[in-house]
C-alpha cells in the first residue's frame, strides 16, 4: 500500500524526524493562505500523486507546468495551485494516461549544501532490512546502482536491535558527514530504521535526503509504502490509503478478496493460484495472444467471489474471450463449476468462455459444466485451452 | 529414498480446529499420513475425529513423537506457531499460511536456519513424498510415486508440474513448495541439494516466478554442484513491472527480477528451459535423454 508523500511527513514528526514546516492545500485560496502560514520568502508547491518524477513530469492540460514549483508568494502560490489541481500528471511513472491532481503540498524552502539518497527495503537475499545511503541525492537511484555502484554504501540490520552506532559512523565516513551532519545523521538513520520496522514498511525513500548550511539532515521528499499483509496491526495508517489513486477494477476485486491487476490485452483470465494465473498469461502470449489481466481467485474462493470475478474481467471493454483455468487443491472444480454456471446466468456473457478443469472433484465439476447447457468451451490441458481461447477471441473480434 | 518426509513421519497439525486446517488433516490422513494429533490451544483434551488435540506443541510431542508439523493458524499467529514448533523440537515445520507480514518472518527466518529444524514456507503448498507422506493442501491423486524431485514457488503451478509428470510416467520422489513470500525458510538451493543426494531422484524440475534472485542463486549453485538433469519454468514472463502478481514476492522492480533475466541465468548452467507451462513435463524428458 502506498501514501502520500504529506502522510509520509506527518509519520516522519511524529518519529521525531526532520521535516520542513508545510501545509496540504486542495484550494489556490489555501496554498495561498499556506504561504503566508509558513511566513518565508519561497516556498515550494508539490503534487501529491502516488508517483515519482513529479519534477519533471508535466501536465496534460498545461504542458509548461511542472509537478513540483519553487514559488516567492503567495500570489503565485495560489495560481500555480490553480494549474495543478483537478489537472492530471504525466511522469515517467504514471504512464502517458497520468494522475489528477487532488491535493498539493505547500512546503517551507531550505538552504541546502548537499543532497544524498537514503533509502530502507528488505534485502530478499540476506533475508533482512538494509538501509542504502548514497552521495548521489536527486539522481534516479536505479540509475546510480547501475552506473556508479560505488557510490551506494549498504548496513543490514535486524529489526530487533535496530541499527547500531557503529553502521552510522561507517556510512557517515562514506559520506563525508562530519561533525553537526554526523551526530543528525545518527538521530535521522536509526529513528528512521526503527519506523520502517514499527510501522511495518515495505520501502521507504528519501530523495533527495538534503544537508542544511548548519548540519542538519531534512527529508526533502518522502515515498513510503507499507506491507499489505501487516496492516491489521496498523488501522491509522490503513486510513491513509487514497482510492484515488488506485485502479477502479482492482479496489472492487481486492473488496472481493481477489488478487486483480488489469493489462492491456483481450483475453481475460480467471485463475487459481498466483504462480499458475502468471503462467496462464504467459501461455496465451506464447500462442499469439494478450491476456487482458491477472486474477487469482485464490485457494478458497466461494460461488459469490467467482461471480464477482467474472462480472469484473467482463467489465473491461477490451475483453474478447474468457479462460478459465483451475487446477483445484483447496478449491474444488465442483465450486468453480458451480459458480460458473450461476455466473453465466447471472452476469450474461457476451463473449466465449473456455474452461479448463484439473485437479480435486474434477469429473464431478466437468459433469455438472455438460449437463447445465451453458455454452462454455471445454479444453483439456493447458495447450488446448490456450489454443482455444486465442482462436474463440480472435473470431469474436471479427464478428 | 526421498526428501525431507517419508513413511516414518509423524504429524501434527496446528490448528487443527480451524476450517482449513481441519478439512487438510483429514485430506492427510486420507492419503496415506501419519497424522498423530493437533494443537489448538484451550481445546487440549478433546479430538478431531480420534485424532488427539493438545494445547502445546511441546505436550503433542512428548505424547504423539511427532517430528513434522503443518501450520494453519491465522497469520498474526503464524511467526509464533513456528517458533512454538521450533521449541517443541520439531523437524520439519510446514507453514501453509499465507498472509504473513514479512518482519515477522526476518527473526523466524534467522533462528530456523541457526537450528536442525527446516521450515517449508509460508505460503506454501506443502511438501509431499507419493504413497508415503503428505503434508499439505496438494490434490493426492495426482502424484505418482517415481523419479523426479520437483520444487517450486508456487502452488497451483506444482500441481501442473506434477500432472505433466505423472501423465509421461514420469513420477515424482519428493515435491517441494517454497512458498510465494519474500522471505521463506527454505530456497531451492536447499532443496535441489538434497535431490542431488538423494539415490531415487533422477532429474529435477524446478518452478520459478518474477521477482528476487532466488533462481539466479539456484543457477549458480546447479553449475556448480548438481550432476543431475535439470529443467526449468519461469512464470511472470508477460507481467510488467512494479506491479504485485499475487505473491508477496513477484514483482519486477528497479528492473530487477524478470523474467528474461532468470531464464538466461538458467540457461548458462545448463538447464533445460521450458518455454510453455504445458512444455515442463517435456523440459525434464528431454534434459534427461540428453544425459
Amino acid at each position: 500500500m502506498k501514501i502520500h508523500e504529506f502522510q509520509a511527513k506527518q509519520l516522519f514528526r511524529q518519529a521525531d524526524i526532520a521535516v520542513l514546516p508545510s501545509h496540504v492545500a486542495t484550494t489556490p485560496a489555501e496554498a495561498s493562505a499556506a504561504f503566508d502560514k509558513l511566513g518565508g520568502s519561497l516556498a515550494v508547491v508539490k503534487a501529491q500523486i502516488h508517483a515519482g518524477g513529479r519534477g519533471k513530469g508535466t501536465f496534460l492540460e498545461n504542458p509548461s507546468q511542472r509537478g513540483v514549483q519553487l514559488v516567492r508568494s503567495a500570489a503565485e502560490a495560489a495560481q500555480v495551485a490553480q494549474q495543478m489541481l483537478g489537472n492530471t500528471l504525466v511522469t515517467i511513472q504514471t504512464g502517458p494516461e497520468g494522475k489528477k491532481v487532488n491535493q498539493i503540498l505547500v512546503e517551507a524552502g531550505c538552504d541546502i549544501a548537499r543532497e544524498l539518497y537514503l533509502g530502507i527495503v528488505l534485502d530478499r537475499a540476506a533475508s533482512l532490512p538494509v538501509l542504502m545511503v548514497s552521495t548521489e541525492g536527486g539522481m534516479e537511484i536505479e540509475k546510480v546502482a547501475e552506473e556508479t555502484p560505488e557510490r551506494i554504501f549498504k548496513e543490514h540490520f535486524e529489526p530487533g536491535l535496530g541499527l547500531q552506532a557503529f553502521q552510522v559512523r561507517k556510512l557517515c565516513k562514506k559520506l563525508g558527514l562530519s561533525g553537526e551532519a554526523a551526530k543528525s545523521a545518527h538521530r535521522f538513520m536509526t529513528s528512521m530504521c526503527e519506523l520502517f520496522v514499527s510501522i511495518d514498511c515495505a520501502i521507504v525513500e528519501i530523495n533527495p535526503l538534503v544537508v542544511t548550511g548548519s548540519g542538519q539532515l531534512i527529508a526533502l521528499d518522502a515515498k513510503v509504502s507499507f506491507d499489505e499483509n501487516a496492516m491489521f496491526r496498523h488501522a491509522d495508517i490503513k486510513q491513509f490509503r487514497d482510492l484515488n489513486e488506485e485502479e477502479p477494477s482492482e479496489v472492487r476485486a481486492g473488496n472481493a478478496g481477489l488478487s486483480y491487476v488489469k493489462l492491456d490485452g483481450n483475453i481475460a483470465c480467471l485463475v487459481n493460484g498466483a504462480g499458475l494465473a502468471m503462467s496462464t498469461m504467459d501461455i496465451i502470449k506464447y500462442h499469439g495472444g494478450r491476456p487482458a489481466n491477472f486474477l487469482d481467485v485464490g485457494g478458497g474462493a466461494n460461488a459469490e467471489q467467482v461471480s464477482e470475478a467474472f462480472r469484473i474481467i467482463l467489465d473491461d471493454k477490451n475483453v474478447q474471450a474468457v479462460l478459465v483455468n483451475i487446477f483445484g487443491g483447496i478449491m474444488k472444480c465442483t465450486t468453480i463449476a458451480k459458480a460458473l454456471i450461476e455466473a453465466y446466468q447471472n452476469v450474461g456473457f457476451n463473449v466465449p468462455l473456455v474452461v479448463r478443469l484439473e485437479g480435486t472433484e474434477v469429473e464431478e465439476g466437468k459433469k455438472l459444466l455438460r449437463e447445465s447447457g451453458v455454452a462454455i468451451v471445454t479444453a483439456d490441458g493447458l495447450t488446448d485451452a490456450a489454443k482455444k481461447v486465442v482462436a474463440a477471441a480472435s473470431a469474436h473480434s471479427k464478428a | 529414498m526421498s526428501i525431507y518426509v517419508n513413511k516414518n513421519t509423524r504429524v501434527i497439525c496446528q490448528g487443527i480446529t480451524g476450517k482449513s486446517g481441519s478439512f487438510h488433516t483429514k485430506g492427510c490422513r486420507d492419503y496415506g499420513t501419519q497424522m498423530v494429533g493437533g494443537v489448538t490451544p484451550g481445546k487440549g483434551g478433546t479430538d478431531f475425529e480420534g485424532t488427539p488435540i493438545f494445547d502445546t506443541v511441546e505436550e503433542a510431542v512428548k505424547q504423539t513423537g511427532a517430528n513434522a508439523t503443518m501450520i494453519f493458524v491465522p497469520p498474526p499467529f503464524t511467526a509464533d506457531a513456528i517458533l512454538e514448533a521450533l521449541d517443541a523440537g520439531i523437524e520439519t515445520i510446514v507453514a501453509i499460511t499465507e498472509g504473513v507480514p514479512v518482519l515477522d518472518m526476518v527473526p523466524v527466518y534467522r533462528k530456523i536456519r541457526a537450528s536442525k529444524s527446516v521450515l517449508i514456507g509460508p505460503n506454501c503448498p506443502g511438501v509431499i513424498t507419493p504413497g508415503e507422506c503428505k503434508i499439505g493442501i496438494m490434490p493426492g491423486y495426482i502424484h505418482k510415486r517415481g523419479k523426479i524431485g520437483i520444487v517450486s514457488r508456487s502452488g497451483t503451478l506444482t500441481y501442473e508440474a506434477v500432472w505433466q509428470t505423472t501423465q509421461l510416467g514420469l513420477g515424482q520422489t519428493t515435491c517441494v513448495g517454497l512458498g510465494g513470500d519474500p522471505i521463506v525458510g527454505t530456497s531451492f538451493i536447499d532443496v535441489i541439494g538434497r535431490f542431488q543426494n538423494d539415490p531415487e531422484t533422477e532429474g529435477i524440475l524446478m518452478m520459478g516466478e518474477i521477482g528476487g534472485s532466488a533462481e539466479e542463486e539456484a543457477a549458480a549453485f546447479i553449475k556448480q554442484n548438481v550432476t543431475k538433469p535439470v529443467a526449468a519454468f519461469i512464470a511472470g514472463r508477460t507481467a510488467p513491472p512494479g506491479k504485485r502478481m499475487g505473491h508477496a514476492g513477484a514483482i519486477i522492480s528497479g528492473g530487477k527480477g524478470t523474467a528474461e533475466d532468470k531464464i538466461a541465468a538458467l540457461r548458462d548452467a545448463g538447464i533445460e528451459i521450458a518455454e510453455s507451462p504445458a512444455d515442463m513435463g517435456t523440459a525434464i524428458q528431454r534434459a534427461m535423454k540428453a544425459r
